[in-house]
């Protein structure tokens, strides 16, 4: 039987009537269980999130429970919750999805979250360029503060917690969670170093901080709903609850996809959800978890052992979609952004691309990163224009090498993996464009200005 | 015992090598401990912890246990197994704790940091051979110890400002900038004012002003002296010199009574630039941009550069001769000494009063100080003036009572350090009635009057020593010649109380004055001028404690604590 979505936090977004509206979230049982974590004690909360192993959807995967754990209370500083509505990774499209469609249902999380943690005040930080779905919050919270779901005795139950909307201005690196508080506390998003400053010790001004994904905090609600151990029933064990995956490139049917972490395979995905590839082209790469994770060539066998000790040998259609499985076969799960890339993509011009998107993004605080990307994208821009050389391909892997594990925060892995995976992997492509066996482009630079 | 020195002793070991440092001291300076560098550009010890250069990594480890039984887990020799971090650290972030390894010349370390110059020179200009920086640049030491010695960069180089005004004193390179944020850091940490940032981004980013907000701030020069590269140059001292050309020399500051440690640097008897000195019991490693222009006194134009008697040009033994006559035809003398001279001069003018007595005054040089490395007292050495005996209480800004003994006829004969009568609240008309003879670095209405002149050498000509507001004894060294013919104060003073004394007047140094002085003065007792260390020392202040003294606080200075 083909695979086909399982849908939680997409629930109800795609049903014909479904407006982001609150009458008609509650209409769908909303609010009930904020209603019911209220009357909890907030450690119990914690020990439910414990329970259900949610990983964090932002990118690296961390467990929710534990990461809440982390948090400083001994210091006697209030503590904030910051949503990351900043969605920028290229090829990411899910957040997107439950901000525009479903707002109340992020509204409920968080304010369960809030509790959970005791925060003292909650921050929705969103991306820049969607200021129609700050809108849309903004109008989600008016609804919700006028119904008592967040603001001052929510719900009668004498927990306080207001919420904030802040728009991002476009980068990239306000993404990154300590980049994301310097620019809400109104500063240049230059991520922090860690140690010290650890976002649950010294966060938001310097206070205990929690800072989770928009599709994370959705989960909360659901994970609260269901029991913590209920929740870590879907999906695999260590890779709990349902995902979101946005998929594009080459293939028939792009768009975001929701099932359980490991319900389902890449090949299941490309060819059973998606429609496969346009007719008569070929799979020739996936980029799994959004640009910064590893390209995967769809050549490769994929061979070692799971975590357990059980022997794997898997086809790139072979990998189970979720946290670890990309971790075995070297790439990581990221965003859940899966490119797809077919046998007419030049993959050297494809990696250009990818470089002067971190090359614009890179925030220039530390050495490596600054000076790397710029570097990287010089050289791929050069090899598009023509004027490729044999030692190009040595100069990228070497270049991108120096960035890797030697950067403040993980932009470094992000900007370094893409170049470290494309030419590891597609090396005879970069070498063909040293003897001129490609055909030039006429472009003289990638710029995405 | 302050803070530091009870912090607690932790065992880490630096490439193997054990050694004893306070728990949580940086690893930048921990490892220096053993000798061993490790190199950096964007930490500064008297700066917060940026973390940005990635010049700094270092391994870091610590001995394993055992998760169940807790216990040391052991390599097959019998060692304690390491668990050695999966990424290299930045030392200048990582805090010393008990038992930490550290690896500083690992091969991973040597990459890192031949990484982390590539990358800072990709970008950077080839400007050594015309760069101020060149020959004390942090980028061209660690591109020789670090440096992969060739360049693997083939495309085109950033172009970026390479002459923007920052301020009234400081001109930005911005090509050769490495985005280090030391300056900063030192404007919004240190003047507590900020004035510079950074825009645009990644490799493009670029330092420069607030909107419209010039970096004007007197302590902006501090900033060149910080920037580990070229970027931030001294309009002032821009493309005049190679600094391996000058010749630094231990000073101190006059321009007021905190007593800023500098090194003035020159080459064959021209003076070039004033940098601080560090001494953190005094200005750490800072100074003012007002401080650092004190050396153009020595070529103004109203430098008194010869000996004069009645206006006309003479040798020193004449002009000597003529103050001794002087005093023959009137002694009834007083003397108005100066809190700018060195405590040597001082201590000599107090033997001349003892042997030619007569009332002393000194006057007060008070101004508004910024509480930062100007004090409200404009004069260095107003404490020595007390040690050495020349007056005994705070001094006031006029001199009434001098201006009373002129106008009664009690005094006939001025005897005039460094001071401007005129300006003091004696009237010309007043000092027409006496004769007067005045020993100074600069011309004025006093030294017009004067029937003799004696000309003084700057701080900056001489050796000696001052007493800041602390009570510390601190010594200056002479960097440059005086004017041709002019001779250490000390010298004149010396050989004028010799021919008072009917003694012949013999060249004195600065060890036999100390002798005297150690011996003479019980504050200085154990003294000599050799064994003052560079940082001073503090004196007993307590014989004072009675002086209001004007000075509020200032940089590592209350009043209110003074022992």
């Amino acid at each position: 039987m083909a695979a086909q979505e399982t849908r939680m936090l997409l629930k109800y977004t795609d049903e014909p009537g479904y407006t982001p509206d609150i009458g008609c979230y509650i209409k769908h049982g909303g609010y009930e269980t904020l209603k019911k974590a209220l009357k909890l004690k907030p450690e119990e909360l914690r020990q439910e999130i414990k329970d259900s192993e949610i990983r964090g959807r932002g990118g690296a995967g961390f467990p929710t429970g534990v990461k809440w754990g982390f948090i400083d209370y001994k210091s006697g500083k209030p503590v904030y919750l910051i949503c990351n509505a900043d969605e920028s990774e290229p090829g990411t499209f899910k957040d997107r999805q439950l901000m525009y469609k479903d707002p109340h249902q992020l509204l409920e999380g968080m304010m369960i979250s809030a509790y959970a943690i005791q925060a003292k005040l909650s921050f929705i930080y969103i991306r820049g360029e969607m200021f129609r779905g700050a809108k849309i919050l903004e109008q989600a919270i008016e609804e919700a503060r006028a119904k008592g779901f967040l603001g001052d005795n929510i719900c009668g139950s004498g927990y306080s917690c207001d919420m904030l909307v802040h728009r991002g201005a476009g980068a990239y690196i306000c993404g990154e969670e300590t980049g994301l508080i310097e620019s809400l506390e109104g500063k240049r998003a230059y991520p922090r170093i860690k140690p010290p400053y650890f976002p649950a010790v010294f966060g938001l001004y310097q206070c205990p901080t929690i800072v989770n994904n928009v599709e994370t905090l959705c989960h909360v609600k659901h994970a609260i709903d269901m029991g913590g151990k209920e929740f870590a029933k879907i999906g695999t064990p260590g890779n709990t609850g349902t995902r979101i995956w946005s998929v594009s490139g080459h293939i028939q049917k792009p768009g975001y996809y929701e099932f359980p972490c490991g319900g389902i395979t890449m090949g299941e995905l490309i060819y059973d959800l998606c429609g496969g590839l346009y007719p008569g082209r070929k799979l020739k790469a996936v980029i799994p978890g959004g640009t910064s994770s590893k390209v995967l060539n769809a050549e490769d066998r994929y061979t070692g052992k799971l975590k357990d000790g059980t022997p794997f040998d898997w086809s790139i259609n072979d990998i189970p979609l979720d946290f670890d499985s990309f971790v075995h076969v070297g790439s990581m799960s990221g965003s859940a952004a899966v490119i797809v890339m077919d046998d007419s993509t030049d993959m050297v011009e494809a990696l250009a691309n990818i470089n002067a998107f971190y090359a614009h993004e890179s925030c220039g605080q530390c050495t490596p990163c600054r000076e790397g990307c710029l570097w990287m994208n010089k050289i791929t821009s050069r090899m598009m224009a023509g004027n490729a050389k044999e030692t190009d391909a040595d100069l990228l892997h070497s270049v991108s090498l120096q960035i890797s594990g030697r950067t403040i925060c993980a932009h470094g892995e992000a900007a370094a993996w893409p170049t470290e995976s494309f030419v590891d992997k597609f090396r005879d492509e970069f070498l063909a464009k040293a003897s001129g066996n490609a055909s030039a482009k006429p472009e003289s630079a990638y710029r995405l200005i | 015992m302050n803070e530091q020195e009870t912090a607690k002793q932790v065992t880490i070991y630096v490439d193997g090598q054990a050694v004893q440092v306070p728990a949580g001291m940086n690893l930048i300076e921990a490892v220096a401990q053993v000798g061993k560098e490790v190199p950096h550009y964007c930490y500064h010890p008297k700066l917060s912890i940026a973390g940005n250069c990635r010049m700094c990594l270092v391994e870091v480890g610590s001995p394993m246990r055992d998760r169940q039984t807790g216990e040391a887990v052991l390599e097959t020799d019998g060692s304690p197994k390491i668990g050695w971090a999966p990424k290299p650290a930045i030392a200048c972030a990582e805090q010393a704790r008990e038992g930490m390894h550290v690896r500083t010349e690992s091969n991973l370390i040597k990459d890192c940091r031949n990484g982390v110059m590539e990358f800072l020179l990709v970008n950077h200009p080839l400007d050594c051979p015309i760069c101020d920086q060149a020959g004390e640049c942090s980028l061209q030491e660690f591109a020789t110890d670090y440096g992969r010695g060739y360049s693997r960069f083939i495309e085109e180089k950033n172009v970026k400002p390479k002459r923007t005004r920052l301020g009234p004193r400081i001109t930005l390179d911005d090509e050769r900038c490495i985005l280090c944020s030391r300056c900063v850091r030192f404007c919004d940490e240190i003047i507590g004012e900020s004035f510079l940032g950074f825009v645009d981004r990644g490799s493009y980013s670029t330092l420069t002003n607030y909107p419209g907000k010039d970096f004007d701030s007197n302590y902006s020069l501090n900033t060149v002296d910080i920037c580990p590269v070229g970027a931030l140059t001294s309009t002032d001292f821009r493309f005049k010199m190679r600094v391996w050309f000058l010749k630094p020399t231990k000073s101190i500051c006059t321009e007021s009574s905190v007593g800023v440690n500098t090194e003035v640097w020159s080459r064959e008897g021209k003076i070039y630039r004033i940098t601080p000195r560090t001494n953190n019991a005094v200005n750490d490693d800072w100074m003012s941009d007002s401080g650092r222009e004190l050396y153009k006194q020595v070529e103004a134009d109203t430098r008194l550069k010869e000996f004069r008697v009645d206006g006309n040009r003479v040798k020193l033994g004449e002009a000597l001769d003529r103050v001794v006559e002087l005093f023959k035809v009137d002694d009834r003398v007083a003397y108005v000494g100066s809190a700018h001279a060195s405590l040597e001069e001082q201590f000599l003018l107090k033997q001349l009063v003892a042997v030619k007595p007569g009332p002393v005054s000194l006057a007060a040089h008070e101004q508004d100080g910024d509480g930062f490395l100007i004090s409200n007292d404009a004069t260095p050495n107003l404490r020595g003036a007390l040690v050495t005996g020349l007056i005994d209480q705070k001094p006031r800004p006029a001199l009434p009572e001098l201006a009373e003994l002129i106008e009664s006829g009690s005094v006939k004969l001025l005897f005039v350090v460094n001071e401007d009568l005129t300006q003091l609240g004696i009237t010309e008309a007043l000092l027409r009635k006496v004769d007067i003879v005045y020993l100074g670095t600069q011309k004025n209405q006093t030294s017009r009057m004067a029937k003799v002149e004696l000309p003084m050498l700057t701080v900056f000509e001489k050796s000696g020593t001052f007493i800041n507001q602390a009570f510390r004894l601190q010594k200056f060294h002479q960097v440059v010649p005086g004017p041709a013919g002019l001779l250490p104060d000390i010298h004149i003073l010396s050989r004028l109380l010799g021919l008072f004394q009917g003694i012949e007047p013999k060249p004195t140094s600065l060890d036999n004055l100390w002798q005297a002085m150690a011996n003479g003065l019980p504050a200085l007792k154990g003294h000599a001028f050799a064994t003052i260390p560079d940082e001073g020392v503090l004196l007993d202040a307590s014989p004072y404690k009675h002086i209001n003294f004007c000075e509020g606080e200032t940089l590592h200075y209350n009043p209110d604590c003074t022992t």
